[in-house]
């Protein structure tokens, strides 16, 4: 098992590395001085030439970059302009709100889709089965920034069920302790269940947006890799030696057919990340989404490098964990090395 | 020849003899077997019109702005109402077609030069190239996509151009990945080995046999890419790199709309919304009836 | 060959299984298809009935339809179905579940497909035991331990914890064999079961079977298109054709004497001892066709290909002996490389025909993708025709003249045409590529190959998805002939046919080897058909020669114990 995790370790080195340099080169591509980006809109040639100075810019390239790595292992990502503070702390500081916001819309999509994509597979040409196509089909292509729109305009304009899309948590109440930075979680370590309340509401339809973006691809893979599944060979054993049909779809058809799910997952993940951003935007959620569209529109380029490459860690760290739990459920990707 | 296969053949003739335009008439046998195709291919073509002819037919200037009748609902006059400065959404929905529409054209058939040919290189030849291939795509799928083309987007600069550079790039690693494993199964297969024997040397097989084998897989992939790549660029026109305004495109449009979804005023954001989620849904159902068509495998 | 004894069929005892006008009918994109109509079969205890027939015959599809493991599409529409003295057919959902596997048991082609790939195999037998209540959860794993001894599994306690993918073919068939008859059903149905596997191991894998069944009593069905495998296990035979039983008979009375047309075409295409090619042929083709002339024994002595040594390495997998170090494991012991081809001499004269035989991974395939310059030889030389071609690297092969004179059959007729070219493309890519021939020539030149082969010109405009097997087979012939070749190397070219084309096609190759001169290299696994095609016969195994010599010495009087272990393993009916 440590064997399978250590060797997974050794093939994501080169991806890090691929990963910091591409990061390293967006800046380099900057049409132009790019000291001026550093510097900001409002930057006195003197400021510019400091920042030049400062940030390195004068050098030759090869010493640049292995300024930038050293940088980088400090933990120093550059500071931002609107708000002077250090963008790592930045990031730092909203990063739980993007996780809980995604881990929350994922884990929706993943409760809805996964059954739906079985009862799909099992009950082909049902009512379910379209059911499920249709949504995979039109899930695919709602935009999600418009469907996060609509929500509000359905359930906060028209109908008021929901609170206003302005942020994690209503000016009334107060953030909870500070252990994981999930408000969700946090509210219910100190008992604070008023917050919690407060903290679902706000977090409901943010996370349902996600969660409907995610919904099409999983439900179609799972669907698909179900109907493979049952077709296969060794169901068709299972089904002559007179298992019991929970038993068949169980244990049987369904652990074979998460593997192309869990594969899909990745692909997933991209997208749910990426997403993030719009979704962020459109109910102010205070992550770090915003925080680099923020950024943007400043003209204020550090926070943005800090984003991608935070962001791209964070994606090669989750598609690990996906090769591992992988591992985990295929026995032939573990024992064959 | 002994006596059945006399039969079969002389009954093959006949068939044959009537399948003389048998491109055509396949073309009217997927349509008609499944209603879902023709209606895709309907939109489509009502898509492609309005962003041929769109601009010369609107009956508002999509840029010209009328402070009279600044955030009206949907009347006869205006169909889809006015925004926040007056001017016609109908018409702004109508010509953002012809922007989306070039932008996914645009990079669509970028990356599939790029991709596609990559791709079955890597397949074909293995070694280095498949290395190199591989890496490169591999160093694109490490991060989010889209925040890659965001990236991508704000260093090079703000434009329409960039945009399709950077929804190009995003997409390579899908489309050498999807090129890569056909033209690695086709590799060894008794077809190739028989090409070879034939005297098609190394160069002339991947792109010669086994190129056209996969080109149905491939328009899947192609449809698809087109609506993502409408998406895409919605989305970075959204958060605000790319498009910029006055300029009428359905994601801005939409981030026009967004601040007076909450005042109620839905029909700013709805109808470019609409008509992106249109565009995008005709795309991928396209994708399957555009496989059927070109797969000879599916001809009966 | 174990034999059953047959027991005394009195006309009082119930049939086992008696199944009377059985009409089965699928739903496809083109309608309805009957795939069995009428079927009247019947079973009696202890008995082994085998249902013979080739493909499309719907042999499979009757036997799905008793256990109701019928596709979606699948309906029974007529006919009763009774087991034990238990309508099958009206029986609900949850009975049936109870009568399979525990009364009624099937095993099927392809056995490591037919097993879950992530679960121990163990727990699989387990699955089944504890479904059917046979045993409680605290013995369960001994009695799925018992079962693996049961059918000889080496070394049970420690395969129990294996995955399907760590055992052989034969291995993964007794393991379905065990899930089988682990709850002692009465009927064991048997679809294809040793397709795919060796000689040698179909043989255990039917001694097995037929062992365990008779020790229990059971009663088994046989489905298969090997005639000689129902010859030599059966004690009853159907014979099926297009959905249909033509003939149902006592084994011994089918092969002496049958009596409808089909059963005795099937009988004669069936190659086997001391017949020659052309009586394998349908009774009236048999006569019209010209007779072939008798293989020459003798060795002509100029030599056409004369291979020396060929060596062919690949590189082992898996961890290197650096990273099994750094891991703490102990270095591998074998050598780093396997050898697919270990040195090996042989030479085939012109207008000779070879035969390379040998059982799955001996080293036939390897062999002959060298001499065709498709992979390249780790060692060793490749003469053709005084020249030596292994110089020339695989890659620049194609474009050189000499590939004109070495072309190939291949084994699957479906993969070795491009789904993308019509016949007649097909068939004029080498004379396109290699003999530049102008175009308005090649239509032409198209028809008359087509002739050849006995391919209908209409024909020639057709994908290989709106052709049969035996017409692909025609298709790939003609190509491979198009450049008159000196040299032809066929790769189990009938392998994948039923057993009445494959007459048509091997008599096919026998006369264009007369009439154009070429030589042969015939690989196969089939020894009663190199019989019948081939002047000599050399036996591989694990990459070396272990026999060589004249065809018809070899067969009868075997040197090699690998050669009589091989023949002795070919099932074959009785004279």
């Amino acid at each position: 098992m440590l064997a399978t995790i250590g060797k997974r370790l050794v093939t994501v080195i080169p991806t890090l590395i691929g990963v910091i340099i591409v990061t390293f080169l967006l800046t380099r591509v900057l049409p132009g001085d790019p000291a001026v980006y550093f510097a900001g809109p409002a930057a006195t040639p003197q400021s510019i030439a400091d920042i030049r100075k400062q940030l390195g810019f004068d050098r030759p390239l090869p010493e640049q970059f292995l300024r930038y790595v050293n940088d980088l292992a400090h933990g120093n990502f550059g500071n931002s302009l609107s708000t002077g503070r250090p963008v790592s702390t930045e990031i730092t500081s909203r990063l739980p709100a993007s996780a809980e916001l995604t881990l929350t819309g994922l884990l929706l999509s993943m409760l809805i889709a996964v059954p739906l994509g079985v009862l799909a597979a099992v009950r082909q040409g049902s009512w379910i089965d379209h059911l499920c196509r249709i949504v995979a089909t039109v899930g695919v292509s709602l935009p999600v920034f418009f469907t996060g729109l609509l929500l509000v305009y359905i359930f906060y304009f028209r109908l008021g069920w929901a609170p206003a899309p302005i942020g994690r948590l209503d000016v009334f109440y107060t953030a909870p302790a500070q252990y994981t930075g999930f408000y969700l979680i946090d509210s219910l370590l100190t008992g604070d269940f008023e917050a919690f309340r407060a903290a679902l509401s706000q977090l409901l339809l943010p996370a349902l947006t996600l969660g409907i973006f995610s919904l099409a691809p999983i439900a179609r893979m799972t669907r698909a890799s179900m109907l493979a599944v049952l077709a296969s060979d060794f169901v068709r054993t299972a089904r002559a030696s007179g298992l019991k049909t929970s038993t068949v779809i169980i244990t049987y058809a369904f652990r074979n057919a998460m593997l192309p799910v869990v594969t899909t997952l990745g692909m997933v993940f991209s997208f749910l990340l990426g997403a993030n951003v719009l979704v962020e935007k459109v109910f102010a959620w205070p992550g770090i989404g915003s925080y680099a569209v923020e950024a943007l529109i400043a003209s204020d380029f550090a926070p943005v490098q800090g984003f991608v490459l935070t962001m791209a860690i964070l994606y090669v760290a989750l598609n690990m964990a996906i090769d591992v739990l992988y591992g985990i459920i295929d026995p032939r990707v573990r024992l064959e090395g | 020849m002994n006596e059945s296969a006399t039969i079969i053949s002389q009954a093959a003739a006949v068939v044959l003899k009537r399948q003389r335009n048998s491109m055509l008439r396949h073309a009217r046998y997927v349509v008609s077997e499944n209603p879902v195709t023709g209606f895709a291919f309907t939109l489509f073509v009502l898509i492609a019109l309005c962003a041929l002819i769109g601009p010369y037919v609107v009956p508002y200037n999509p840029l010209a702005s009328d402070t009279t009748v600044t955030l009206k609902p949907p009347s006869l006059e205006h169909w889809f109402g006015t925004d926040q400065l007056g001017r016609d959404i109908f018409s702004r929905v109508v010509v953002a077609t012809r922007l989306d529409f070039v932008i996914a054209l645009a990079s669509v058939a970028l990356v599939f030069a790029m991709g596609g040919f990559a791709g079955v290189a890597a397949g074909y030849f293995g070694g280095w190239t498949d290395r190199i291939v591989s890496r490169i795509a591999d160093t694109i799928m490490a991060f989010p996509l889209f925040v890659l083309a965001m990236g991508i987007v704000a260093a090079l600069g703000n434009t329409v151009t960039n945009i399709v550079i950077a929804t190009a790039i995003i997409n390579f690693p899908l489309y050498a990945r999807v090129a890569r494993a056909e033209a690695n199964v086709r590799r060894e297969a008794g077809f190739v080995q028989a090409a070879r024997l034939s005297g098609n040397g190394e160069f002339r097989i991947p792109l010669m046999h086994i190129l056209p084998n996969i080109m149905p897989i491939m328009m899947v992939q192609i449809s698809l890419t087109m609506g993502y790549a409408i998406l895409n660029a919605a989305g970075l026109s959204f958060i605000g790199l790319g498009v910029r305004p006055p300029t009428p495109e359905w994601g801005i449009m939409v981030a026009e709309g967004a601040a007076n979804i909450i005042s109620g005023e839905w029909w700013i954001a709805l109808f470019p919304g609409a008509a992106l989620m249109l565009a995008v849904f005709c795309f991928n159902l396209l994708g399957d009836g555009l496989r059927d068509l070109v797969d000879p495998q599916r001809r009966t | 060959m174990l034999k059953r004894t047959v027991p005394a069929r009195d006309g009082k005892t119930l049939p086992l299984l008696d199944v009377q006008n059985l009409t089965v009918e699928f739903q496809t994109r083109r309608g309805v298809v009957r795939a069995v109509e009428q079927i009247n079969l019947t079973v009696a205890k202890s008995e082994t009935v085998g249902i013979v027939g080739e493909s499309g015959s719907g042999k499979s599809v009757t036997s799905y339809a008793v256990m109701r493991i019928l596709d979606r599409a699948g309906r029974i529409v007529d006919g009763t179905v009774i087991f034990s003295g238990m309508d099958l057919r009206a029986a609900a959902e949850a009975e049936m579940r109870d009568m399979r596997g525990r009364e009624i048991s099937m095993i099927f082609q392809n056995p490591r497909a037919a097993l879950n790939p992530i679960r121990k195999i163990g727990k699989q037998i387990e699955d089944v035991l504890l479904q059917h209540a046979q045993v409680d959860t605290y013995q369960v794993s001994e009695k799925a331990v018992e079962m693996l001894n049961l059918v000889r599994i080496a070394r049970p306690r420690e395969r129990y914890h294996a995955y399907p993918f760590e055992l052989s073919g034969g291995m993964c068939q007794r393991v379905v064999i065990a899930l089988a008859l682990a709850c002692k059903p009465q009927l064991l149905i048997a679809d294809e079961p040793t397709t795919g596997l060796d000689v040698t191991t179909q043989k255990a894998v039917m001694d097995l079977v037929v062992e365990l069944t008779q020790q229990r009593g059971m009663s088994t069905i046989l489905i298969t298109h090997d005639l000689g495998l129902a010859a030599a296990y059966c004690d009853r035979v159907v014979v099926m054709e297009k959905g249909h039983i033509v003939e149902t008979a006592d084994s011994d009375a089918i092969f002496k004497d049958p009596a409808h047309p089909y059963t005795r075409k099937l009988m004669r295409a069936t190659p086997r001892l001391g017949v020659s090619l052309r009586e394998l042929l349908p009774e009236d083709q048999g006569e019209r066709a010209k007779a072939a002339p008798p293989a020459k024994e003798t060795v002509p002595k100029d030599a056409l290909l004369f291979v020396e040594n060929l060596v062919k390495e690949y590189p082992r997998q898996g961890r290197g002996p650096v990273l099994g170090r750094l891991f703490g494991k102990r270095p591998l012991p074998e050598s780093e490389n396997f050898r697919a081809v270990d040195g090996i001499t042989f030479s085939i004269a012109r207008g000779e025909s070879v035969g390379l035989v040998g059982e799955s991974g001996c080293g036939k395939s390897t062999t002959s993708m060298m001499v065709m310059r498709l992979i390249e030889k780790s060692a060793g030389s490749i003469i053709f025709d005084g020249e030596d071609i292994g110089k020339f690297p695989a890659r620049h092969f194609a474009k050189l003249p000499m590939r004109k004179r070495i072309q190939m059959v291949f084994q699957d007729p479906t993969d070795s045409l491009n789904p993308r070219f019509t016949a007649a493309r097909a068939i004029a890519d080498p004379l396109l590529r290699l003999a530049g021939m102008p175009r308005r020539r090649l239509r032409a030149c198209c028809e008359e190959l087509a002739q050849q082969v006995g391919l209908p010109l209409e024909l020639l405009d057709r994908f290989p998805h709106q052709l049969s097997g035996g017409q692909k087979a025609r298709v790939g012939i003609a190509r491979a002939i198009a450049l008159k070749p000196d040299l032809i190397i066929l790769d189990e070219p009938t392998a994948a046919l039923d057993v009445s084309v494959q007459a048509i096609v091997l008599n096919l190759l026998q006369d264009l080897k007369d009439s154009l001169g070429i030589s042969y290299l015939f690989v196969s696994h089939d020894l009663n058909v190199v019989r019948l095609l081939c002047n000599r016969v050399i036996v591989m195994r694990a990459g070396k020669i272990v026999e060589e010599g004249p065809t018809k010495r070899v067969l009868a009087k075997p040197q090699a114990e690998y050669t009589r272990d091989l023949l002795a393993a070919i099932p074959h009916p009785p004279l």
